[in-house]
């Protein structure tokens, strides 16, 4: 085919509506949309969950044929028009013109069949006059392209014998078979570890570029699109609030809620007393303003200035205010934690070290943050001194009192004073009780028999944390996701405890409710003097609540320190690639890092 | 799903306000409520609760019907029958007009009489509902109470528990049972247990579907309880400090009434048939007491002169089960949290 020129449109969308009409009433999910995608052009679709942008990437597609969905405007894929096209047409355009990358690897791949045979399927099901062997030639060489090692063997093996990133780049290689023009990748990093998920960009950026192919980068992060992408949509409530060059939209956001978005993103460069010091300003102002109408922050505003003004507030150092180190609050001695794996991947049944050899200090007052990647032994750690697991190995002493294997009975009067604020607010609450039953249990349980003291105290939390009391007999399907985590908050508040740790409380959060609920847990930390053990994996969101951070890597802490320092001058080698890998929000820094990368990867 | 997040203006702040703007209608429905909404829109659901909850009335006003109506249910009225056939006669005061194909359906009797005795066909039919539901609703809540208790316990506690009680489980349904209980009602002695005729043979009938039917609902329980005790808000509780007992009965046992109350409507027709085929067997209640199997075993006779007699407790079977079966899935569909958006 000739070489077309790069002006050539290959997506055009134009006023897009997708409805669903649901027992509830019709739910207008794409309200009239509009983009358009060149050749070897890149497009990001930016929004929470509930923007419509998954239903978007879905129509472009053709996906919603045979459902319910009520679909208005124009699709054009490669000069297919979507909406009136027949289903055979469909199918010739899908995997032809336009290839899909899914959000779970996990579940997007035939777990009986080789990739092999999967690759060749994809070939072979739009050029049936390709030979088998040369479409297993074609498989290798895409295989080859995605950057799996030693294409030739694992063309043979199944998905289960491949690692999480390693899927995801199969099912690029498959998207890539019948040399499509627009490759659609709907939230393709969000399974992924951090460091995964940088090379599976780098790679989108890569092969768009060597195949002049248009990309569609779908994500709820904006910070992963900075990098990867020419122009952005962002997307909310099914409309596109803003659209444009993606430095233009980044740097000089015009919507006041690109702007708040934007705000809300944590950055890794932004230290713990700026954020601490730019938190208590803003509660300040609040607090000034208070029955006034609240007028919305300039986005200027912000860390710049709040980098100047960080020793107007007096940065929380809780160790000198508690006069001098003295007794730590928890002390944590070569903790370690063993499975018994049945069978093994070579027969045999064998110990998994989940956490091993961890030991650190933890002073009233202060945050310790632990990051690591999936499988790290972050969330063992802390189910550890939570003592939900009994510790295999070591000693977890809790106000100088040793813990570790305390049985349940005397375990519960010390439970008031060291709570767990869980990852995902939708398990974490009984669907079945309101959240004041929720919250009350704890009383309940401890031994309070008085139901008004018990309502009363519920409900005094309830408002100090953001909701209101009258909310006590609401059942949790009520509530969107971060006022489900601040129930949550207040569940664990409600004994007042001293040591809180909090499991990736904001990683099931969309990026603006994830900035309110690290807020409320910074004015909590103030107002009662909490101590925190905040568990994550984003590494912006760690340094921003921690004075130290622990790194953590198969079950080991590879480096602890203060988290400037280690934020700053990481010494160990897993440390920096973790940094470098982390999504950043400036375009031009975002393709400085990947270069660095690039290099890394060269070197190593 | 998620609510989509409202972001005023100003929510850049954690503040109050901005919290409870986005805070939607749903207000404080509970999940019953908002399944009730969805059921109410379920016609065949609906259909099928509404016969339901009148096969339950019926049965409850039994004696009051028969008693309005004037046709105890084994009163014989032999006059309407041909006395050398035992068929129902078209006039039953000329005898030369032959059998009557309909039963002798009219005003008096509504659905006709029985050959040979010329019992009221209605009155033996809301008889034989009480008996049919009582055997059966009865036999469901042994099922759900034996069912749900084991259930637990295997699903909460695992180990050795889950493997004694798993195994039983499978044992239980492995058991003849029809065979079975064609043996234990052929042994039934006159009284013990301080009931006597029938009445006993209703307290066995029980027993036995009771006590062999409970894995089915067992099965589901200990599913859920393995799938619940996993979740997050179980070891919320566990490190709030409660125990075991607040764990199972607090946060698990709320849990489980949706699946408990859906399959138990389930099991309730298949009860009703198991009754039936024993009556109809013969070895379930003895006669006069009406039962719908029992009737279909005596229809059989006649089937050539009066189809009515099988057709009538035939489709009274089919109608509740059908009915319970229908209202069941309705059930499912309304608290099915996939269904929901």
């Amino acid at each position: 085919m000739s070489e077309s020129a790069p002006a050539d449109t290959v997506v055009r969308v134009d006023d897009l509506r997708v409805t669903f009409p649901t027992m509830d009433g019709d739910v207008h999910a794409v309200k009239g949309l509009s983009f358009e995608v060149p050749a070897g052009g890149a497009l990001g679709i930016v929004g929470e969950s509930g923007s419509g942008k998954s239903v978007t990437s879905m129509a472009l597609m053709g996906l919603h044929r045979g459902t319910r969905a009520e679909i208005t405007g124009g699709i054009e894929v490669v000069g297919n028009d979507v909406v009136a096209a027949s289903d055979k047409r469909l199918r010739q355009m899908r995997g032809n013109d336009i290839a899909m990358v899914f959000q779970d690897p996990m579940q997007s791949l035939h777990p009986q069949y080789t990739i092999g045979d999967q690759l060749i399927e994809a070939l072979r099901v739009h050029r049936s006059q390709v030979s088998r062997s040369g479409a297993r030639e074609r498989a290798i060489e895409s295989l080859e392209r995605v950057g799996i090692p030693e294409p030739a063997k694992r063309i043979n093996s199944y998905p289960h014998e491949f690692s999480g990133g390693m899927r995801q780049r199969v099912l690029i290689a498959m998207g890539l078979m019948c040399d499509p023009k627009v490759l659609l990748a709907d939230e393709p990093t969000t399974a992924l570890d951090v460091t995964v998920q940088a090379q599976i960009l780098d790679l989108l950026d890569e092969l768009r570029r060597d195949l002049n192919m248009g990309l569609i980068l779908v994500s709820h992060d904006l910070a992963v699109v900075a990098g990867s992408v020419d122009e952005v949509v962002v997307m909310r409530h099914g409309r596109a609030v803003e659209r444009g060059d993606v430095r233009d939209v980044l740097s000089r956001p015009e919507h006041p809620y690109t702007r708040a978005l934007l705000d809300a993103v944590p950055r890794v460069e932004v230290s713990r007393a700026q954020r601490r010091a730019q938190d208590r300003a803003d509660r300040a102002e609040r607090a000034d303003k208070e029955g006034g109408g609240e007028a919305p922050r300039p986005a200027t505003e912000g860390i710049e200035e709040s980098t100047g003004g960080a020793s107007a507030f007096q940065a929380f150092v809780p160790a000198e205010e508690g006069g001098g180190k003295g007794e730590p609050l928890l002390r944590v001695n070569d903790l370690a934690q063993s499975f018994k794996v049945r069978g093994g991947m070579w027969g045999r049944s064998s110990d998994f070290w989940a956490v091993k050899d961890v030991g650190f200090e933890l002073y009233q007052g202060e945050t310790l943050g632990i990051v690591g990647e999936s499988g790290s032994g972050k969330s063992t750690l802390s189910r550890m001194i939570m003592r939900l697991l009994e510790p295999t190995a070591g000693t977890v002493e809790f106000q100088g009192r040793d813990i570790t294997h305390l049985p349940e009975r005397h375990l519960r009067p010390l439970r008031k004073q060291i709570q767990m604020v869980f990852q995902n607010p939708y398990s974490s609450l009984n669907p079945r009780l309101t959240i004041g039953e929720s919250i009350g249990t704890a009383l309940k349980v401890q031994g309070e028999r008085d139901g008004k003291k018990i309502r009363t105290r519920v409900q005094s939390l309830l408002e100090r944390v953001g909701l209101e009391p009258h909310h006590y007999n609401r059942f949790p399907h009520a509530f969107s996701g971060g006022q489900r985590q601040r129930v949550a908050i207040a569940r664990a508040l409600i004994l007042k405890p001293k040591l809180i740790i909090c499991d990736e409380p904001v990683s099931a959060l969309d990026v603006s409710t994830q900035d309110q609920v690290l807020r409320l847990l910074s004015e909590l930390q103030d107002d009662f003097g909490l101590t925190y053990i905040f568990v994550a994996h984003d590494l912006a969101v760690v340094r921003q609540v921690s004075d130290r951070v622990a790194v953590m890597r198969k079950g080991e802490v590879v480096e602890m320190g203060d988290s400037d320092s280690i934020y700053e001058a990481p010494r160990s080698d897993y440390t920096k690639q973790l940094l470098t890998a982390a999504p950043v929000l400036d375009p031009d820094e975002a393709r400085r890092l990947r270069a660095e990368r690039v290099r890394q990867r060269a070197a190593g | 799903m998620t609510v989509p997040m409202d972001v005023p203006e100003s929510s850049q702040h954690a503040d109050p306000e901005a919290v409870a703007a986005g805070d939607r209608g749903a207000g404080g429905r509970s999940l019953r409520q908002i399944a009730w909404r969805r059921f109410r829109k379920d016609k065949v659901g609906m259909a099928g609760g509404v016969i339901v909850i009148l096969l339950i009335l019926i049965a409850l006003c039994a004696p009051l019907l028969t008693a309005w109506l004037g046709h105890p249910p084994n009163q014989f009225n032999q006059g309407l029958v041909d006395p050398l056939t035992g068929g129902v006669l078209r006039d039953p005061d000329d005898v030369s007009q032959g059998l009557d194909p309909w039963g002798g359906i009219s005003a008096q009797h509504l659905l006709g009489v029985e050959p040979v005795n010329g019992r009221d066909l209605f009155s033996r039919i809301v008889y034989g509902a009480r008996t049919s539901l009582l055997v059966a609703t009865v036999a469901t809540l042994l099922c759900v109470v034996i069912g749900t208790v084991l259930g637990i316990l295997a699903g909460y506690f695992g180990g050795w528990v889950d493997t004694v009680i798993s195994r039983t489980m499978d044992i239980f349904l492995a058991f003849p049972l029809l065979l079975f209980a064609i043996a234990l009602v052929g042994v039934i002695p006159d009284g013990a247990f301080g009931l006597e005729g029938n009445y006993l043979r209703i307290g066995v009938l029980v027993f036995i579907i009771g006590f062999f039917n409970w894995p089915y609902i067992g099965r589901i329980v200990r599913g859920q309880t393995l799938t619940l005790k996993e979740r997050e808000f179980v070891e919320a509780a566990r490190s709030l400090g409660a125990g075991n007992t607040h764990i199972v009965f607090r946060e698990i046992l709320p849990n489980l009434i949706t699946p408990i109350l859906v399959y138990s409507t389930l099991l309730i027709p298949t009860n009703i048939l198991f009754e039936a085929a024993l009556s109809f067997l013969g070895v379930g209640i003895n006669p006069p007491m009406a039962t719908w199997g029992g009737m279909l075993e005596n229809a059989l006779r006649f089937y050539t002169t009066s189809p009515h007699f099988v057709i009538v407790p035939g489709l009274a079977i089919f109608i509740t089960v059908l009915a319970f079966n229908l209202f069941g899935d309705g059930l499912r569909d309304a608290f099915d949290p996939r269904s929901s958006d």
